[in-house]
């Protein structure tokens, strides 16, 4: 077994005849935070979505050493793949409890009791509002939300695609608060950010991307100290657009 | 008409509702799945009526053959069109499901029927041989269409219900049937005269409108369903197997149309074709209760049958017209309190 939980070698994907990602190679290591920060546009959502097998994509992406191929998305969520999609895709007329408890697909109805009180305990919000429907939450409730549901799949890698955005300090405090959390629990991350200075401080290892392609990577810390990094992504006042 | 009379009819009214409400439930199931107005459901519970029939004269229904059929067209098509991408294991269990089990039931029923078994093994036979339909049209006609649009669904859907029709008259033949009910005998009600009959479809309705709602709010499984519907991407992103959800939807439509078509084959007789009015009056309920709710749907399906039976009596040449005419005034009064609404869940 290779000491990647995900290796991602020359992926490219196009929408169309418009190539969104070009030949991208990345790697998490087993419990790491990488990080991939870019400016509006720069194809990392789309990346993202590949690796999830939501969009086709050519190249190879590799699980555990094993080449995913064209495996489909559930495939890759019984592996212990989970996607927090920027749109978070939520299940709007159902109740906030229903969202949490299909997270547990995967598990079957018995894993449910323990994710809820897990999920719970992160967020007592959600228990608050459990019985209401998913569509009528406040957005930074529905941020908790799709965090949540994700949790409840208990995923070995968990990629989070702006899971900050549009939230309170103190919430966004906590969204960074659990990603350390689940670090710690062994789980891998890969974390896409506009708050790119908060995204290098709790990364281990980070990827700048451009027009669909890496220009740059390293550490977090050694980018967070970079001058063109700083330059570009983080600026003064703190990196918030 | 005296208060009798007007009782009798609100008895038959109710009744046939029941079945519409059915099929109403139906249709709004299998359209929040798969986005299909499944115009051929009244086929099934023709065929579930007819196979009833068969079976009661010892006979080896049609619907054996036609299940054979549907099989291998299931299994030939989905070789042919995605041979590259079947696994061995996925190909054995088509094996099994398409073709062993057609041809097991087949070869059962070909030794069973001549001993007329009696009602149960009927109901249990024709369940056998009418729920595995559902997953098979599926998979033959709309599976490959699984992202297009409503309306591309709905001709699709019309065409298998041309399809099945034709179908039904070869492998059934042009006569009509009436199977013997489930219970027999009357009752009296205060002035009514309660048919036994009609309790036992009243109460195998309810059964499945309750087994229905355990299932969508109680299972995992029913909440996938339910989840698909709402938002596709959601659902595959937790890891619920879309694609499969289209064959769990119209594995229940072919269960429920098979149970509704034991039922109705005791109330009136029922032909090859017999299933399109049935079809759309169930179609009607479900429209009027704005193809989203599932109890307004059975109330406005059983609405639709006291209709029917009222208009029976007084203006049977004008029955069919005055049920399908109340659509366009729920139509019109939709169109202008919904205007602004707009497809929502087009987007994959
Ligand atoms: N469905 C689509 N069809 C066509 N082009 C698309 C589609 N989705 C994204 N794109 C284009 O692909 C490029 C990359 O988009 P992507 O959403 O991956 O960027 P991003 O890095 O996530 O940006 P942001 O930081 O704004 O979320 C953009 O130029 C975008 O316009
Ligand atoms: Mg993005």
């Amino acid at each position: 077994m290779s000491d990647a939980i995900l290796k991602v070698s020359n992926l490219s994907v196009a929408y169309g005849r418009v190539e969104a990602v070009r030949g991208v190679s990345l790697s998490i290591p087993h419990g790491n935070i990488v990080t991939v920060i870019g400016a509006n546009g720069a194809g990392k959502t789309t990346l993202m979505n590949a690796i999830m097998g939501v969009l086709p994509s050519v190249g190879e992406v590799a699980l555990d050493g094993k080449p995913m191929g064209r495996s489909l998305v559930e495939a890759r969520v019984n592996n212990g793949l989970c996607l927090v999609p920027e749109k978070r895709e939520l299940f709007s007329t159902m109740s906030v409890e229903d969202n949490l408890r299909l997270g547990a697909y995967r598990f079957g109805s018995s894993a449910v009791p323990g994710g809820l009180r897990d999920v719970f305990a992160r967020f007592p919000r959600l228990e608050e509002r459990r019985k209401q429907e998913a569509g009528t939450l406040s957005g930074g409730e529905r941020q908790m939300l799709a965090m949540g549901r994700a949790l409840m799949s208990r995923p070995r890698l968990l990629m989070l695609d702006e899971p900050s955005l549009g939230l309170a300090p103190l919430i966004v405090k906590e969204i960074f608060h659990i990603v350390t959390d689940l670090r710690k629990a062994g789980v891998s991350i890969l974390l896409v950010e506009q708050n790119a200075r908060a995204a290098l401080q709790v990364a281990d290892y980070a990827y700048v991307m451009e027009l669909g392609e890496f220009t740059m990577s390293g550490p977090a810390a050694e980018l967070a100290a970079d001058k063109r990094v700083i330059e570009s992504y983080l600026g003064l006042g703190g990196g918030r657009h | 008409m005296n208060s009798t009379i007007a009782l009798f009819l609100a008895q038959d009214g109710i009744i046939n509702g029941a079945i519409y409400a059915l099929v109403g439930v139906t249709l709004v199931l299998v359209f929040a799945v798969t986005r299909i107005i499944f115009v051929p459901q009244g086929e099934l519970i023709a065929w579930a009526a007819l196979t009833v029939a068969a079976l009661e004269a010892g006979a080896v229904p049609g619907t054996a053959y036609l299940l054979v059929v549907l099989g291998a067209a299931a299994a030939a098509l989905e070789l042919a069109r995605e041979w590259r991408e079947l696994t061995a294991r996925y190909l054995l269990a088509m094996l099994a499901t398409d073709l062993a089990l057609p041809i097991g039931l087949l070869l059962a029923v070909i030794q069973l029927a001549p001993l007329k078994l009696g009602f149960t093994f009927n109901v249990i036979a024709t369940l056998a041989l009418l729920v595995p339909m559902g997953s098979l049209i599926y998979r033959i006609a709309f599976q490959p269409l699984a992202e297009a649009t409503v309306l591309v669904l709905l001709i699709a859907a019309i065409g298998v219900h041309f399809a099945l029709v034709g179908l039904g008259l070869v492998f059934f033949g042009a006569e009509g049937v009436r199977t013997t009910p489930l219970l027999s005998g009357t009752f009296p009600l205060g002035p009514l005269v309660v048919k036994w009959q009609s309790v036992s479809v009243l109460v195998v309705t309810l059964l499945v409108l309750g087994g229905l709602y355990v299932f969508f709010e109680r299972t995992m499984m029913g909440k996938a369903l339910r989840a698909t519907a709402v938002n596709r991407l959601g659902a595959r992103l937790v890891g619920v197997p879309v694609r499969a959800t289209g064959r769990i939807a119209f594995t229940l439509a072919a269960t429920i149309g098979a149970v509704s078509g034991i039922l109705i084959g005791s109330l009136t007789t029922i032909y090859y074709d017999s299933g399109f009015l049935i079809g759309l009056k169930g179609f009607v309920g479900a429209i009027l209760a704005g193809l989203g709710s599932y109890p307004l749907t059975a109330l406005a399906a059983v609405f639709v049958g006291l209709l029917e039976s009222y208009s029976a009596f007084f203006a049977s040449a004008f029955k069919e017209v005055i049920v399908f005419s109340i659509i366009i005034p729920v139509l019109l009064w939709r169109s202008l309190t919904s205007g602004t609404h707009h497809d929502e869940d087009e987007e994959v």
